[in-house]
C-alpha cells in the first residue's frame, strides 16, 4: 500500500507545473490546458483522500469537478473564438480590454 | 507491483505536464495533454475508483479535448517565436522552489486516518457505479441538480458567445 503522502505529492507537483503554464505561457488554449492540469491534480488529491478515508463524498466531488471542467471549457473556448475572429488579440498579454 | 505502477503513473504524468506546458507547436501541446490525462485515469484505477477512471477516459480525454483540438484547428494558429512571457526564468525558477518546499511539507507530515463505512471491500461487493449512483442521488441530490442548471447555461452561452459576430456580420453586410 503506497502511503496517502505521495498521491499528495504527486498532485502538488502536477498543481504547481500548472500554475507555471498559466503564468509563463502566452497563448490562450495552452493557458486553459494549464488549468486542466491543476483541475487534475485537484481531482487526484480529491480521490485519494476518499479511497484513504474509506468514504464515497471526495468520489462524487470528482465527479462535480469533471462537470464544472467540461462547462469551463465550453465557455473559454467560446470567449477564445470570439476574441480571435474579431482580432482583438492572438496572446494573453495583448488582451487588456477590460484594464483600466 | 502496485509501487511499481504508481511510480510509472507518477513519472510519465509529471514528465507530460511538463511537456504539456513547454512544447511549442499547440497541438503536441493537446497531445502532451491526453497522455496527462489517461495516466490520471490511471492513478484513478490504483485508487479503487474505476467509475471515475472511466469518467475521466470519456469526458476528458473524450469529449474535452477534442473540443481543445477543435478549436486549435479551428484557429490555425501558427507556432510563434516567442511562446513565452519574458520572467519565465524567474517563475520557472520559484516553480521548482515551491514545489519542492511543498513536497518536503507534504512528506513530513502526518494525515490523521479517519476510517468510513465505504471500505474497498463493501463497494466490490456493491459495485463502484452502483455504490457512486447510490450516494449522488441519496446525499448530493442537491448539487447534481445544480451541476444540470450549471451545464444547461454553459451550453447557452457558449452558443451565444459563438454565435454573435456573425449575426452582425450579416447584418452589416445586409445594410451595404
Amino acid at each position: 500500500m503506497i502511503p496517502l503522502s505521495y498521491y499528495v505529492a504527486v498532485a502538488t507537483i502536477l498543481f504547481v507545473i500548472g500554475l507555471a503554464g498559466v503564468l509563463i505561457r502566452r497563448n490562450f488554449i495552452i493557458v486553459f490546458m494549464s488549468v486542466e492540469i491543476m483541475l487534475n491534480a485537484a481531482n487526484i488529491n480529491l480521490i485519494a483522500f476518499a479511497s484513504y478515508f474509506n468514504s464515497l463524498d471526495g468520489q462524487i466531488t470528482a465527479i462535480f469537478v469533471i462537470a464544472i471542467a467540461a462547462g469551463e471549457a465550453a465557455i473559454g473556448l467560446a470567449i477564445i473564438i470570439v476574441v480571435f475572429r474579431r482580432k482583438i488579440a492572438t496572446n494573453v498579454d495583448q488582451l487588456n480590454l477590460l484594464k483600466w | 507491483m502496485i509501487t511499481l505502477f504508481f511510480a510509472y503513473l507518477a513519472l510519465v504524468s509529471i514528465v507530460s505536464a511538463v511537456l504539456t506546458i513547454a512544447l511549442r507547436n499547440p497541438v503536441h501541446c493537446g497531445l502532451a495533454l491526453l497522455t496527462l490525462l489517461l495516466h490520471v485515469a490511471g492513478f484513478f484505477v490504483l485508487l479503487n475508483s474505476e467509475f471515475l477512471a472511466m469518467v475521466q477516459v470519456i469526458v476528458y480525454a473524450g469529449a474535452i479535448l477534442v473540443l481543445y483540438l477543435f478549436v486549435l484547428m479551428l484557429l490555425n494558429l501558427k507556432t510563434e517565436e516567442r511562446v513565452f512571457h519574458q520572467r519565465t526564468a524567474v517563475i520557472t525558477f520559484a516553480t521548482v522552489g515551491i514545489s519542492g518546499l511543498f513536497v518536503l511539507m507534504i512528506m513530513s507530515s502526518e494525515f490523521p486516518s479517519i476510517s468510513g463505512s465505504v471500505t474497498p471491500e463493501v463497494i466490490d461487493f456493491v459495485g463502484h457505479t452502483k455504490a457512486v449512483g447510490i450516494t449522488i442521488f441519496n446525499d448530493f441530490l442537491l448539487q447534481f441538480e445544480i451541476i444540470a442548471v450549471f451545464l444547461l447555461g454553459a451550453i447557452i452561452g457558449a452558443i451565444v458567445l459563438a454565435k454573435t459576430p456573425l449575426a452582425r456580420e450579416d447584418d452589416s453586410s445586409d445594410k451595404s
